[in-house]
């Protein structure tokens, strides 16, 4: 009955989440909630990065490319790309029991799939490339916020990539679509569809990640996804700030 | 070693087939195969079903039995879902607890009958915030020949739908049929360079692990979906996945009203 501690995403009684047209933490339904980021905050890690999404809180780092352990795991014509999503035991409400659950199994697979077409994994033939985030609060979109701090983590490592991924949830509330839901909205929402998107040159180029749950038609799950891609481009102009703003500083010290 | 070797035969069969718009067994792009349900075949279990999804079988059980709520909604029964990919059902199956896959096919189909609210939970609270029904559903998988997730959604559902609530057996008053009032089915279809081909079959599938699972409800309403795999999807190719899957759900969803 491992399944019992598990976040369920069970629908609780009903709460209010849009009261005169605003947001019970006051933002427009296509606003994001702060968002701040720094690359390179740990020192043994090849890459990484802090990030806040309003009240989240999560770090990534990345590994590699190094050796693969076991052995067994290399591949003779391309890198091995791991993910680990992990929850810290105090991140919730009620303290998470350790170790992977099978919701954190499950957002490490989609997160993992979501980069493999995206890292150049032929350049590093018999090598891995491990990312690793862990979330140290949650406050709803967690997978989403360790996408956007992997992103930058990878970039921070050197890792060559066709684009970066920029990933944002959209849910419906009272009857509304709204952008990058926090806890409320996820507890007590309708519906709630995380992307994640490939920015190459400046513009969306695909989905590298999506997944639902709840209940949309067809014309919301469409406008929905337009209101991802707005949101992305958002958060993908400050994640390209956090990657310059480390290495303006770096290119200062060695003059 | 043959076994790669086989794939990469059976791709390259798949792709060249595929450039002349056929399927490898001469089904249309977005035809299903032939489905057979049978329910209840287990008669130790509160209901059951099995689907043939072609060549593909689950077999779905369904136990109930009063336990502890969840604190947050004291007045409703519990839903688990648990999936396992045994090794008799495919050679690349192996004995052991549930990796990844067989975790995400759990999970998946979960979200449909969760989300669609199938099963109305609130006829299921015996005692509020002391005891109330829960509803194991077993998904086992017999026999892989490709799509799993679409066959053991529909299993799920249909053994949902003949399942006794057992109050007898636990002193809790008569029997009563489980509360079914929504049927949620699960569309997966395997993306192939610019085409996509709906419940592809294992042999399909050697073109690489590329699929999108999305359920609807009868009402039409997508309630679940999932993109699976290392793969990037346009948005294009995403809002037409979105109009033929529920589309093709309703064809499914036919056979279930028969249950």
């Amino acid at each position: 009955m491992n399944e019992m501690d598990e976040d369920l995403e069970i629908k609780k009684e009903y709460i209010q989440l849009i009261v005169d047209g605003k947001r019970l933490d006051g933002r427009g339904f296509e606003e994001l909630r702060p968002i701040k980021i720094e690359a390179g905050v740990l020192k043994r890690a090849d890459g990484s990065c802090y990030l806040e999404m309003g009240r989240n809180k999560v770090v990534a780092a990345v590994y590699g490319p190094r050796e693969v352990h076991p052995r067994h795991m290399q591949e003779p014509s391309k890198a091995v790309v791991r993910y680990r999503y992990n929850m810290a035991p105090f991140s919730v409400e009620e303290r998470k029991r350790p170790g992977p659950d099978r919701r954190s199994v499950e957002i490490s697979k989609v997160s993992r799939e979501a980069y493999e077409p995206v890292i150049m994994k032929e350049l590093f033939p018999r090598s891995g490339i491990d990312i690793f985030v862990e979330v140290l609060q949650a406050d709803a979109g967690t997978r989403t916020a360790c996408l956007n701090a992997a992103t930058v983590a990878l970039v921070d490592a050197g890792i060559p990539m066709r684009g970066l991924i920029t990933s944002v949830a959209v849910a419906k509330v009272d009857g509304v679509l709204v952008l990058d839901p926090m806890k409320e909205e996820d507890n007590h929402g309708e519906a709630d569809v995380p992307f994640a998107f490939v920015i190459r040159n400046g513009r969306i180029e695909s989905i590298a990640l999506v997944q639902m749950d709840g209940k949309m038609t067809v014309e919301e799950m469409k406008k929905a996804t337009e209101m991802a891609k707005k949101g992305a481009m958002e958060i993908y102009a400050l994640q390209r700030e956090a990657i310059m703003k480390k290495y303006a500083a770096v290119e200062i010290e060695e003059e | 070693m043959s076994e790669e070797i086989l794939m990469d035969i059976k791709k390259d069969y798949v792709l060249s087939k595929l450039r002349d718009g056929e399927r490898i067994d001469g089904r249309r792009l977005d035809e299903i195969r032939p489905i057979e349900i049978e329910t209840n075949l287990i008669s130790k279990a509160e209901g059951s079903a099995l689907v043939r999804l072609g060549d593909t079988q689950v077999i779905v059980g369904v136990k109930m039995q009063p336990g502890e709520p969840f604190p947050d909604v004291p007045d409703r029964g519990v839903i688990i879902t648990n999936a396992e990919l045994v090794p008799l059902a495919s050679p690349t199956f192996e004995a052991g607890p549930p990796d990844e896959t067989s975790i995400e096919l759990a999970r998946v189909v979960d979200r449909g009958i969760r989300e669609s609210e199938a099963v109305d939970l609130t006829k299921l609270c015996i005692e509020e915030g002391e005891k109330v029904w829960m509803i194991f559903i077993d998904i086992h998988a017999l026999d892989d020949d490709g799509n799993l997730i679409d066959a053991s959604a529909l299993a799920a559902i249909s053994a949902l739908l003949n399942t006794t609530v057992p109050a007898e057996r636990f002193g809790l008053g008569d029997d009563f049929p489980l509360p079914v009032r929504n049927l949620p089915v699960a569309i997966t279809s395997l993306i192939v360079g610019e085409r996509y081909l709906i419940d592809p079959t294992r042999d399909e599938m050697s073109v690489g692990n590329r699929i999108i699972t999305i359920t609807s409800d009868k009402d039409n309403n997508i309630v679940a979906m999932q993109k699976s795999g290392s793969y990037l999807l346009s948005e294009q190719k995403f809002y037409e996945l979105i109009d033929v899957s529920v589309e093709k759900a309703k064809e499914v969803r036919e056979l279930l009203k028969e249950i």
